[in-house]
């Protein structure tokens, strides 16, 4: 099992919780896994072919991206993030 | 010794490289490449330069941008030296600093409200800009000059001053440094790996957006990266002050980022290989931040996307 972090944007989707588990070896099994679990939180990252274009999903702190996408393995016990996609330049909050 | 400058303008660029000994792993060499030697102190004077004199603008033309940041800084330089009037779009609550150091260099501010913060900045100019035909903006995200300054310029030097790059380190805000050195430095070597650094945004700042706000800037091709990493604000922190203590480089806060990507980068490669990390700005800009005596620097960086 792993743990996925779920961004501010995403949080409607989880009842507010700011992590959920998820399972599966390869990022793929995982999307799937979260999609039939959370239905919803899948839909508006992963379509069941790709990944959302303004979404990034990362294992262990790497784009899936650039890991093989959808193939990417996972180990057991990763720790994935979701990520809404986001230009750099100091963009302050407050 | 190199001949007398003409104009400030011509010493942009041609930026140092310098070994990181210290913070290199063993039988790996990492060097890093100081755009912080650039006229205004950072990577973009580069690219208001190709891209100001890519616009090539009519007389009467302005340039607006939005920006509260080295671009800003950057541009400012170019349109004072080439004789153009440009106005700055920031959100309201942008550092002090930041307006002193553009209004001294003559720019005109212009606020955007601080709940838009970036966003908002960029939608306020494209309003201003669609509103007068005058205004010309550049837009860094999507300049193709941009990315043809880091292949010309930044990706050039490097593959001038070192026989042989295994990878390249850079920080991912436009894309244009990693688009354009990269496709220069895997000319040189196919094999090279460009390597991503990327921010982990706070709550707070992700908090203001929808994934429907999401950007991909236009000249970034993920495509064409090897290799895409997150960095914590933590782990930025701590570089730039393994930077600072073990190699007496003051950096800011993206370039601890890059150096801490080319540290766990050089981990994995075999012996004899050579790391490139281009740190983008001096740590100067970011004095008045909270994160240099906070023991908790998450927290304290919380509601600021830092680059």
């Amino acid at each position: 099992m792993s743990v996925v972090r779920v961004p501010p944007a995403l949080r409607e989707e989880t009842g507010g919780a700011r992590e959920v588990e998820a399972d599966g070896a390869t990022v793929r099994e995982l999307l799937d896994n979260l999609s039939s679990s959370l239905p919803s939180l899948g839909e508006r990252i992963y379509d069941g072919e790709g990944i959302r274009p303004f979404v990034n999903v990362y294992v262990d702190g790497e784009d899936v991206r650039t890991l093989g996408g959808l193939d990417a393995p996972v180990r057991e016990h990763a720790t994935v993030v979701l990520l809404p996609a986001m230009a750099g330049g100091s963009a302050r909050a407050r | 010794m190199p001949a007398p400058a003409n104009s400030l303008l011509d010493l942009i660029g041609n930026t140092p490289l310098v070994e990181l000994k210290r913070l290199s792993p063993p039988g790996v060499r990492i060097f890093a490449k100081l755009e912080s030697q650039n006229p205004t102190g950072s990577i973009k004077d580069r690219i208001a330069l190709a891209m100001v004199d890519a616009a090539n603008l009519e007389p009467g033309k302005e340039l607006l941008e939005p920006t509260s940041g080295n671009t800003g800084i950057s541009l400012a330089l170019v349109a004072k030296l080439r004789g153009l009037k440009l106005t700055c779009v920031m959100p309201e609550n942008a550092t002090p600093e930041r307006r002193t150091v553009l209004g001294l260099y003559g720019a005109t501010i212009v606020d955007s409200p601080a709940e838009g913060g970036s966003n908002g900045a960029v939608r306020l100019a494209q309003e201003l800009a669609a509103a007068d035909d005058r205004y010309v903006m550049l837009f860094q995200y999507a300049n193709e000059a941009n990315v043809r300054a880091h292949y010309e310029g930044t990706g050039a030097e490097i593959v001038r001053d070192l026989p042989r790059v295994d990878a390249l380190v850079a920080g991912l805000g436009t894309g244009g440094t990693l688009m354009g050195t990269g496709a220069r430095v895997k000319e040189a070597n196919p094999d090279a790996i460009v390597a991503a650094a990327e921010p982990v945004p706070g709550e707070l700042v992700m908090g203001l957006r929808s994934l429907e706000d999401g950007y991909v800037p236009p000249i970034l091709d993920v495509s064409k990266l090897d290799r895409k990493l997150l960095v914590s604000n933590a782990e930025s922190v701590a570089a730039v002050r393994a930077l600072l203590e073990f190699e007496g480089i003051f950096a800011g806060v993206s370039s601890g980022a890059v150096a801490h990507v080319a540290r766990r980068i050089a981990d994995d490669l075999p012996e004899g290989s050579t790391v490139v990390c281009v740190l983008a700005d001096g740590g100067w800009k970011y004095l008045s931040a909270p994160f240099w005596h906070e023991t908790d620097v998450e927290e304290s960086m919380e509601g600021t996307l830092w680059w």
